[in-house]
């Protein structure tokens, strides 16, 4: 006998032997006990399989072997399975197979596990001959195909919306004031304490500078106009796509997962009224006042430092910044938010609609949305500063 | 192999109360479900079927009482004892709870990997014996949850139940949402596991057919307790008005019929 493997406190791994008179199986088939059964089993010379005949080393010997399965301590499905193997490959090589002393309830148990497998059938093989050609020129039509059913939802999307403004009451009032809560009024504490960083950020890197060459009172220009004219927006609009486009995709996701969208569908609502347009609108209202927000306390933070690093007073900045900035600055920041956020809006609720199947499909979604967001985000800052330097503003 | 009688039960409940906030779901509860048998727990909406199962499966910690499976106490036990308990049962939850971004096979063969050291290709052989098992074509094996119908993801979960060859296997209404056809393939699989593999098995079920054919005995909750556990033809003669009224209605009366032609005046 080989070595047995370890096994767990009071098992009797499963064993096959060799006798006098045929193959002896003993121990207990069951899962606990048939690890290392099979490399016992390989171990086994072939040409002993027939032992009553017991000549050459073909393999493939006629005549038939007893299989005494008495000292079979315990037999559960997978045993049974090792079991109908080990018949299958004897009778592969030409034996009739005679089973002795398998108990009642075995044997019921063994015939079972037969009859199912038969009425299974057998596994018709998937064929998959894909090379790299072909799987670039599918994600490649993946791709496209993906880029033209969002243009298709910004249609549906600005129908939807064209009926709103034709017809108001179809307007959801309560969802829209639900969703500039959880945008809006839910994310200024997060917006505050960021915006704040990134003013003292700005105003010591730059500080440092202007300190070297005695400027210290352009930090106000350098301050303000960062600010409100870039970074506010921008930095406001990728907040807002990790914390609420990426909570559009799960929320429309999972009710997509849980039939809930098809539901308000055989209801009667379409599921762009209630679902899109209220986080659209909500989200265009909510983001612009947002950004107005962190340009107040980005500038407060630029505010902060100039007082401690620069001695330039709380009285100075104020008195120099109506001077500096203009109202253009001011209102091209602003006016890229609803911008933004029409995008991430419908990035994330898109994406949500895109979820397909369960959990695993929902993650994916919300990944892809939040970094097309922020990517779109961005590029169409890029856009705003190539126009509007374009047209001298 | 079904134990003789006097040995002890494989889930005792003792005195259980369970309660969500202030909604007092289970109080006193004793229970014991004998090696072998299979017990169903019926009872109205909201008396406490599920939650009694996931008390006993360790989702959920009781307020009082004791539970025992397979005569180890399992309220307050650590987390190595809890892993080797629930390597000797398993769960068919009544959404089948499968996987979604795993096959079919994958789904069946993740309680294989996590408590055998057997290698992949054998995990792979005994994962596709279990979707036989569960009467799911082989096809099966390599599709997705979303790509079944209801009846085939029951059963790949049922599959997936089976996966250790669970002494104990716990069904949350296993024939809901299923065709008679297939609900009745569904009872006849129970009690054939259960004949020859000696299984003991705790269903939920609202499936007065399965009541009758599949199981032993049947646990009535009610009024934050068992308030009736006998087999059925016992059971149906009680005189608790909420029996009464679970089984005299149409319903339970035509499945009576159907089960026991010489009942029911017929």
């Amino acid at each position: 006998m080989t070595a047995q493997p370890p096994s767990p406190v009071g098992i009797t791994p499963a064993v096959v032997e060799i006798g006098a008179d045929g193959w002896a199986c003993a121990g207990a088939w069951t899962l606990d006990g048939i690890p290392g059964l099979e490399q016992r089993l390989a171990g086994l010379p072939a040409a002993r399989c027939c032992p009553s005949t017991g000549s050459g080393r073909t393999g493939v010997l006629p005549g038939s072997v007893r299989l005494d399965t008495a000292a079979i301590t315990a037999l559960d499905t997978s045993g049974a399975l090792q079991l109908l193997k080990l018949i299958a490959t004897l009778e592969q090589q030409g034996s009739r197979v005679h089973l002795h002393g398998l108990r009642e309830t075995h044997r019921e148990l063994l015939e079972l596990v037969r009859n199912r497998r038969e009425a299974a059938g057998a596994l018709t093989p998937q064929i998959k001959t894909e090379n790299g050609l072909v799987r670039l020129g599918q994600a490649t039509l993946l791709h496209l195909s993906s880029g033209f059913l969002f243009l298709s939802f910004v249609g549906e999307a600005a129908l939807a919306l064209a009926r709103v403004v034709l017809q108001p009451t179809r307007l959801r009032g309560r969802a829209l004031m639900v969703a500039i809560e959880t945008a809006g009024v839910n994310a200024l504490p997060i917006i505050a304490l960021l915006s704040f960083m990134m003013g003292i950020v700005i105003a010591y890197q730059g500080g440092r500078q202007l300190e070297f060459y005695g400027a210290n009172i352009f930090i106000v220009e350098l301050v303000s106009l960062t600010m409100l004219r870039e970074l506010a927006p921008l930095i406001t609009a990728i907040i807002v796509a990790g914390r609420t486009g990426s909570s559009y995709t799960a929320q429309i996701g999972t009710m997509q997962v849980t039939e809930e969208v098809d539901a308000l569908r055989t209801i009667g609502i379409p599921p762009m009224d209630l679902l899109v347009l209220p986080k659209l609108l909500g989200l265009t209202v909510a983001l612009p006042l947002l950004t107005l927000f962190a340009d107040a306390l980005s500038v407060f933070g630029g505010m902060v430092m100039a007082q401690v690093m620069l001695d330039v007073s709380f009285q100075d900045f104020l008195d120099r910044f109506p001077r500096v900035v203009t109202l253009t600055s001011f209102m091209i920041g602003i006016g890229k938010a609803p911008v933004f956020a029409a995008i991430i809006a419908l990035v994330g609720c898109y994406q949500g609609f895109r979820v397909r199947g369960g959990a695993d499909s929902v993650g994916r979604q919300t990944t892809v949305s939040v970094v097309q967001s922020i990517f779109l985000v961005i590029a169409a800052d890029a856009v705003f500063s190539v126009v509007l330097g374009g047209v001298g503003l | 192999m079904i134990a003789p009688d006097g040995t002890p039960p494989v889930i005792a409940v003792r005195g259980l109360c369970t309660r969500f906030g202030r909604t007092v779901i289970h109080q006193d509860l004793d229970l014991d479900i004998a090696p072998g048998e299979v017990v169903a727990l019926v009872g109205g909406s909201g008396s406490g079927k599920t939650t009694l199962l996931r008390a006993i499966i360790m989702l959920l910690a009781p307020v009082a009482g004791s539970i025992c499976l397979f005569d180890q106490e399992v309220v307050g036990i650590g987390e190595r004892a809890t892993f080797r308990l629930r390597r000797r049962f398993g769960m068919l939850f009544q959404q089948g709870a499968l996987f979604s971004s795993l096959t079919v096979r994958e789904n069946v063969a993740v309680p294989l990997r996590e408590h055998t050291r057997l290698p992949a290709r054998q995990i792979a052989e005994i994962a596709d014996l279990k979707i036989a098992l569960a009467g799911l074509p082989a096809d099966a094996a390599v599709k997705l949850p979303r790509e079944l119908s209801g009846g085939m993801l029951k059963r790949a979960a049922l599959a997936r139940a089976l996966a250790l060859d669970p002494a104990l296997l716990f069904l949350d209404e296993p024939t809901a949402g299923l065709d008679p056809v297939s609900a009745g393939a569904f009872d006849d699989l129970v009690v054939q596991l259960k004949e020859s593999l000696g299984l003991t098995v705790v269903m939920v079920t609202h499936d007065l057919d399965s009541l009758w054919q599949a199981t032993d005995r049947v646990a009535f909750l009610g009024e934050q307790r068992v308030i009736g556990y006998a087999p059925m033809r016992e059971l149906i003669e009680s005189p608790h008005p909420l029996i009464q009224a679970y089984f005299a209605g149409p319903r339970g009366r035509a499945a009576t019929l159907r089960s026991r032609p010489d009942a029911g005046g017929g």
